[in-house]
Order: structure tokens, then sequence, then C-alpha cells
């Protein structure tokens, strides 16, 4: 902790070649939900430097403990218990504090608590998929899961998605909202998936691939993983406004 | 040397069709982990200015309406301030986030904004930007959140002051950025792909 200025610095530019591309034709729903014509390059102003920001106020106690939070009295969710943990941080490096964390999965087999999925895999009754936290002071989260089980999906005749947790972002602007998913290290579906494939760099994929963090286990009781996320970073100077409007 | 080798931003990937469990689990029926969706309800009665509903659908390169999307949209107050640490010019109206968070209707694709009217807000250099309402649209197929910004079709004399419209340099392209207006219902449709296709941002 340096200081506690207020940054007002314009975001770095996205980086186009390391972010999937809008028209994947491999991941079929992409072919007519991605523009054609160039997106409009825009300069940081007051409306993108600006985002929402949420307080500790709105989290409940189990918000992030997922094998609790749907669970009945006494039970909890079936599958791998596993902490997931990490730091939020931007592009130069710095911890983002205040970040809101939401994350969802499917359960230990597979299966989504959501009425369009009709994979034959049953519910977990203890098992919601949804949870939230927000970053520390220095960025750090952590929240405690199973383990998603893979599942099929229709794209491909015989596609599966490696197992992942979607993860959603909150930076302190709002050019800096991210929704990502996070692997898990040694999945032979990653490889296979098209949706990953939507990356072309395999350092961006290995970015996402969270790794099994021994260190961090809880004799017993629960797994880690660690997966470290990066917002966009951002200039030092302040942006070229006129704020008062003179 | 550290310093110059910066870290990369996470790869974004696509929300995929269940969003919903995550972001707005009560809008499916899941209750019982949060209270109530975050980004719900914009407006209480306290919050000062113009109540305005936004609607509309979002297309895709068929003109078939997109029935799983999520939006998200981010406005300034009625006096133009953001309720956001990051704006430090005056607090802002604290009976208004600013933020909003909707599913498009799963039969219809209609997503619905209760929220009010913002005010112009400063452009860089001087400038002054249109009142405007910024969005963020995520959903399957969508493989990185596309950015996109609401104007008021009202708002003429600003509409043609403001340096974002103004960078558009096929000018038949402006009109996508512009809702159409009756009354206090603003209706904005979102075309991804195609002939009348949205501007998008890199913001």
């Amino acid at each position: 902790m340096t200081s506690n200025k207020v940054e007002q610095g314009a975001f770095y530019p996205r980086d186009h070649e390391w972010q999937p591309k809008a028209y994947t034709p491999w991941y079929r729903t992409s072919i007519l939900r991605s523009p054609q014509k160039p997106l409009l390059r825009l300069d940081s102003t007051i409306s993108e430097i600006t985002g929402p920001v949420f307080g500790h106020n709105i989290l409940g106690q189990l918000d992030d403990d997922l094998t609790l939070n749907y669970a009945k009295n006494g039970e909890s969710a079936l599958g791998e218990r596993i902490v997931v943990h990490g730091r939020v941080l931007d592009e130069r490096g710095k911890g983002v504090s205040n970040a809101l964390i939401e994350v969802w999965q499917a359960n230990a087999g597979g299966r989504y608590r959501h009425k369009k999925d009709a994979y034959l895999a049953p519910l977990d009754p203890n098992f919601g998929g949804c949870g939230r936290t927000i970053t520390d002071v220095d960025g750090y989260y952590a929240f405690r899961t199973i383990k998603p089980g893979p599942y099929p999906w229709p794209n491909g005749v015989n596609d599966w998605r490696p197992a992942h947790i979607h993860f959603s972002l909150f930076g302190a602007g709002f050019a800096q909202r991210l929704i990502t998913q996070m692997y898990f290290e040694g999945d032979p579906h990653i490889g296979l998936c098209p949706i990953v494939n939507t990356i072309k760099d395999d350092a961006a994929i290995d970015q996402l691939t969270a790794k099994l963090d021994m260190n961090n286990t809880i004799p017993m009781d629960a797994r880690a993983y660690r997966f470290d996320i990066v917002l966009r970073g951002r200039r030092s100077t302040k942006f070229d406004n006129r704020l008062e409007g003179n | 040397m550290h310093e110059l080798d910066p870290l990369k931003e996470s790869p974004s990937q696509t929300a995929g069709p269940y969003v919903h469990i995550g972001c707005m689990p009560n809008s499916i029926g899941n209750h019982g982990i949060f209270e109530e969706d975050l980004g719900a309800r914009m407006v209480n009665e306290d919050t000062k200015g113009e109540r305005i509903t936004v609607r509309g659908r979002i297309y895709d390169g068929t003109g078939t309406a997109l029935k799983d999307a999520m939006i998200e949209i981010w406005q300034a107050d009625s006096n133009g301030l953001f309720n956001s640490p990051s704006d430090t010019r005056g607090e802002a109206d604290p009976n208004f986030a600013g933020w909003g968070r909707q599913p498009v209707e799963p039969e219809t694709g209609e997503f619905v904004f209760e929220t009010i009217k913002p005010a112009s807000v400063p452009a860089p250099r001087g400038r002054t930007q249109a009142p405007h309402i910024s969005f963020w649209i995520v959903a399957r197929g969508i493989n990185v959140g596309l950015n996109t910004r609401m104007y008021f079709p009202e708002e003429e004399a600003a509409n043609a002051a403001d340096p974002v419209l103004g960078s558009i340099e096929h000018r038949s392209r402006v009109a996508t950025l512009i809702a159409n207006r009756e009354g206090s219902t603003y209706t904005f449709d979102i075309h991804i792909q195609g002939e009348n296709e949205t501007v998008f941002l890199d913001i």
C-alpha cells in the first residue's frame, strides 16, 4: 500500500491478439454472435474509468462457501472438496482491492442448477453452484467449493467441456469488467475444448489453468487450487479531462 | 527491468448459457443464496431525476433475438456524477448506484431497465459528452463482452457535439447508438451482426 490516492489514469488498451477473437467458428454459437465490423477505439473517458464498487455489507455469511450455502442444515455438497484462492492483480502487478468476484459452476457430476440444463446427470440437492466474495486490501480472495465435473454440450457431435468454474470480476472502472473461466491443472479436456481454443496463445490458456496448491490444502478436509486473475492496468497519470468542465 | 514487463490481462471466456446461476440466481428461481440479485433495482423513491424505462432486444446475425444474454448498464446520475470512488468531482446521488444488471426475458428476448435519465458528463480537452448510458453485453457465443452506448434522440445538439459519436467515420452508423423514444420509454435494439450492426466500442 503506497498511497490511498484515487487512480484516474486511462486503461491500457486491450490486447486483442491475446484475448479471444469474436468470430471463432469452431465454437459454433460465435458465428452469428460476432460483430463483423471493427470496434470503435475509444480513449478512456470518465464513463470508462469509473465503475461500481461494492462494499462487504452485500456479503452473506456463507456467500464464499458453495459447499454449504445451498445445503440443508448439517449437510454439505457432494464432491471433491476444494479451496480456490489467489489474488486479483492489474497488469502492473498491483493488487486490486474491493474487487467483487462472482463464481458459478456445475456440480460434481457436471450438472447445472438451471432449468435449461437437461443433462442426464442428477442435481445435488445440497449444491446451488453460485458464490461471491470481495478481495481484501492486497487483492486476495478465497472461496470453498467442490470440484465441478466435465459435461457434454451440443457443439461438435462429441464435445465435452473441461471441469471449469465461471468467474465474473469488477475492478475500479467499468472498462475492467471481465468474465472468464478457470480450468484445472492436468485436465485432458482442456486441449480439446473449442471454447478454450478461442484463445490462440498457450500461455494465455495457461493463465486460466489453476494449479494444485498442496501448501494451502486443509489436511483431512480440502485440497487447494491457486488461481490469480489479472485485470487491465492503467496509466499513472490522471486522464486528460477537465473534470470541472471549464 | 521487471517493471517494464507488465502482466497480461486474463483472457476473457464466454459467460455461457447459465450465467444467471452466478449473477442473478433469483431470476431463474434459485432462491435462498442471495437475498436479491445485484443490480436488479436501480431506483428508489428518493432517487433524484427523471424516471425512464430503457428496453430493447439483442439480435444475432439472422435477426433472431438472443434469449440468454445478460446486460449491465453504467451511467451518471441526474447531475452528471458517477457513484464511484474514481469520480472525485463531488458526491453522486446516494440513492442511485448508476449500475444495473438484467437478463433478457427467456421467451421474448426483451430486456428492461427502470432508471433515470443521466446528465451530460465531461470529455477530454474541455469538451462535453452528450447524456449516454454505457452497455456491456455477455452471452453464450460472445467470447469477450461487447461494449456500446445508448444516446437520447431528443438531445440533438448535445449528440452533434459528442466526441464519441463524432468519431464514427461512417456517419450512417451513428443512428445505431440512438434510442427511439415514446414518452418516458426508450427502445434501444442492439444488432450484433449484419446490415444494421450496432457500433461496438473498444473502450
